[in-house]
């Protein structure tokens, strides 16, 4: 039965890219789709929050430089990992990144919880330098993220371009973007409405070059805040919920 | 590059569009040396963090996307487009659809596409998805170049001669068809400014995650598999010069391999933060895709029936059976590393890193150099090669070269692995992380001597396929019973 079909689709070029595509199409709708539709796909979690307009500009420095190649950000439910690295991770602290940044490779270790764990001196010497803090890594050096001042002109318009794409961003936020993050990056401003917009927001001047903020800037204020939107000492994962504590 | 050397030693014509067949060709060897470059450099990295240069273009995290694409893309993209358009003239007795300004675009297309994303790279603009890395307007160019060679491959096959389509063809559609809804599916995003290049996905988080092994474990599926299995239906046989095993196994074969592939994305993802119904699924088909893996294995492998002698003398047919040999063998250690218990010690490890190596150099690029070698000496109308002995150097340098490679990464994978998980009798993590990198130097430096001797076989092949191309002969003595005609 199944050959005397198949002399059909071998004879007839359209109706052999139909069977292709029907063929094609069922696996990954049945995987695909039910992630949009299945409420528990992401738990309810809070305390996670879009990226400030300094962390965001980070962000896409460390997918500019391809980070993600050598560093992952997902914890595995494993004994070791979480002595490693904490807890593992949830659906939803990635749920505004836009791309996801889970990666498929520790050649460097994991990072989806470096935030707080180091100093920012430790991460800019780290950074221009990866060997004068630690002998045996073999990362490259990045000493160019402090040469370069930010260019964030259009800032605005990236929070309006993830807005579209679903990070729920006010106008607020928006109209804030460019004071954000200035104010971030620089010791002496006033960071009320920056941390009420974004709170736990890593402050201070991360380069130690007060004048200009630089990429190095971003990129630290970035690393600073991984891991630490949902507060681990109070979380508590559905399947736990309403047993004593 | 010249019309001289596309044209060189050519009196007559032939009725199929064999120029552009030769563009790509040439474009193959030169995409292939340019990928194990690369590939050498970002080994000597990992091994000497000075390879990196100090300079801001030069570090691991920009060159690794232009080994990937330089590999996957330039070179194995050029090599599906120069044997999938001579298969299709070939077996359906018609020049190709749309005529040879069409063929002329799809060339020079694709090489723009390569450029443009590589370009990007170096500079930094990366949409930061592994494998699918070129930002929204070169992924809207390739959508363009793509949807030419699909209008191209389907056209020629409506306006075939033969009444039925071969099944090298079959597999080289779905190639064609499931990379390009993959490649728009994965790609969709909006840009921050029309004048700009950055751009932000549309997804996000763990949907953002399943679209994109989706595609990029169907990059392996229909790009890397699909696609050179193509080749292994069409060069085998006529190398061989015997027919296909079994019309049978490879119309089951065909189904099962492209029904099972999408569903196998999510071993991508085991333990992570996507669902665990849908790492089962994940976990399930890619076993099971290890059937119609080996089925094609079989198909192809017996294909030889008869004519297993040719193998003492015959280097071209021995590239080819090997790299069905090291389909074999991807095909099953995949499957196995798709098991969850298995994946918990491999992933984020450079097992993965092996296992993708047996696979792109085993099979993808040896199933190639059987298919350059064959069309070389057809393509330029040359009866000889100028050297089966630099066939047989090449052979052999390459096959050292992956042993060398995934021996090492199997070692420094499992070892690694099983150092993140170790705890000393106190119960504390035995070993820091930065331990575990320090233990990888050695393994890393075997690593880059292997590609060196890979990247060594491939400039054989490029100077022989050269003076081949140029009618040259070298005077030397034959292999085994002294066979040095190519027809």
């Amino acid at each position: 039965m199944a050959l005397i079909r198949q002399e059909k689709f071998e004879t007839n070029s359209i109706l052999l890219l139909l069977g292709i595509i029907v063929t094609i199409a069922i696996g990954g709708l049945v995987e695909i789709v039910p992630l949009f539709t299945i409420g528990e796909t992401i738990e309810k979690v809070e305390g996670v929050r879009p990226y400030s307009p300094l962390e965001l500009v980070g962000r896409n420095i460390y997918l500019r430089e391809g980070c993600y190649l050598c560093h992952s950000q997902q914890i595995r439910p494993f004994r070791d990992e979480v002595e490693r690295y904490g807890h593992y991770s949830l659906a939803a602290e990635s749920m505004y990144d836009h791309p996801f940044q889970w990666g498929s490779k520790r050649t460097g270790p994991d990072l989806a919880r470096v935030g707080g764990k180091y100093s920012n001196d430790w991460h800019v010497a780290h950074l221009i330098d990866p060997r004068s803090v630690v002998p045996e890594s073999i990362m490259p050096g990045y000493s160019h993220l402090v040469e370069h001042t930010l260019d964030s002109t259009d800032i605005a318009e990236h929070l309006k371009t993830l807005q579209i794409v679903g990070v729920p961003y006010t106008q607020e936020e928006i109209d804030n973007a460019a004071a954000d993050l200035a104010a971030q990056a620089s010791p002496d401003a006033d960071t009320t409405g920056l941390l009420a917009r974004y709170p736990k927001a890593a402050l201070g001047d991360f380069d130690g070059d007060p004048t200009k903020v630089t990429e190095m800037d971003a990129l630290v204020a970035y690393l600073q805040v991984l891991g630490r939107m949902v507060d681990f000492t109070t979380y508590r994962p559905d399947y736990a919920k309403g047993e004593p504590e | 590059m010249s019309d001289a050397a596309l044209t060189a030693g050519i009196a007559a014509e032939s009725p199929y569009n064999e120029r552009v067949i030769r563009q790509f060709t040439i474009a193959t060897l030169f995409w292939a040396i340019v990928a194990f470059l690369v590939g050498i450099l970002i080994a000597l990295q990992l091994a000497f963090p000075v390879f990196n240069f100090g300079l801001e273009w030069t570090t691991f995290g920009r060159l690794r996307p232009v080994h990937t694409s330089a590999a996957v893309f330039a070179f194995g993209g050029n090599a599906l487009f120069a044997t999938s358009l001579y298969v299709v003239q070939r077996t359906c007795r018609a020049r190709l659809f749309g005529g040879d300004g069409l063929a002329e675009f799809l060339f020079w297309g694709y090489q723009l596409f390569i450029v443009l994303a590589a370009s990007g790279y170096v500079l930094g603009i990366t949409e930061g998805r592994e494998y699918a890395e070129p930002e929204w307007y070169v992924d809207l160019w390739l959508t363009i170049v793509w949807v030419v060679y699909l209008l191209v491959f389907l056209g020629t096959l409506i306006k075939r001669k033969e009444p039925h389509i071969y099944v090298a063809n079959w597999f080289y559609l779905a190639f064609i068809v499931t990379v390009a809804v993959l490649h728009i599916g994965n790609n969709l995003s909006v840009p921050v400014s029309l004048l700009g290049t950055k751009s932000y996905s549309l997804f996000s988080g763990v949907q953002d995650a399943m679209l994109q092994w989706w595609y990029g474990h169907n990059a392996v599926g229909f790009f890397l598999t699909a696609g050179f299995l193509g080749i292994m239906y069409y060069f085998v046989p006529k190398q061989a010069n015997r027919p296909v095993y079994s019309y049978r196994l490879s119309v089951i074969h065909f189904w099962s391999l492209i029904f099972l592939y999408i569903w196998a994305g999510p071993h991508h993802l085991h333990y992570t933060a996507l669902p665990d119904w849908t790492q089962t699924l994940g976990m399930t088909f890619s076993v099971m895709l290890w059937m119609p893996s080996w089925g094609g294995m079989i198909n192809g492998l017996m294909t030889l029936s008869g004519a297993w002698d040719k193998l003492r003398t015959d280097p071209v047919l021995r590239f080819l059976v090997t790299s069905v040999g090291f389909y074999g063998m991807s095909t099953f250690e995949g499957p196995v590393m798709s098991i969850r218990a298995v994946n918990s010690l491999s992933h984020y490890t450079d097992w993965t890193i092996g296992h993708v190596h047996s696979g792109a150099l085993g099979w993808v690029a040896f199933v190639s150099f059987g298919a350059i070698y064959f069309l070389v000496p057809k393509l330029w109308k040359r009866t000889q090669f100028y050297s089966l002995r630099l066939i047989e150097w090449h052979f052999w340098l390459a096959t050292i070269g992956i042993v060398l490679y995934i021996t090492p990464m199997w070692i420094s994978g499992i070892m690694q692995g099983l150092m993140w998980r170790a705890y000393d009798d106190l119960g504390f993590l035995q070993f820091s992380f930065v331990e575990t990198v320090a233990a990888m130097h050695p393994y890393y430096i075997v690593r880059a001597f292997a590609g060196v001797l890979f990247l060594l076989g491939g400039l054989v092949m490029v100077y022989n396929m050269w003076r081949t191309a140029r009618g040259d002969v070298r005077a030397e003595t034959g292999l085994g019973a002294a066979v040095t005609a190519v027809a």
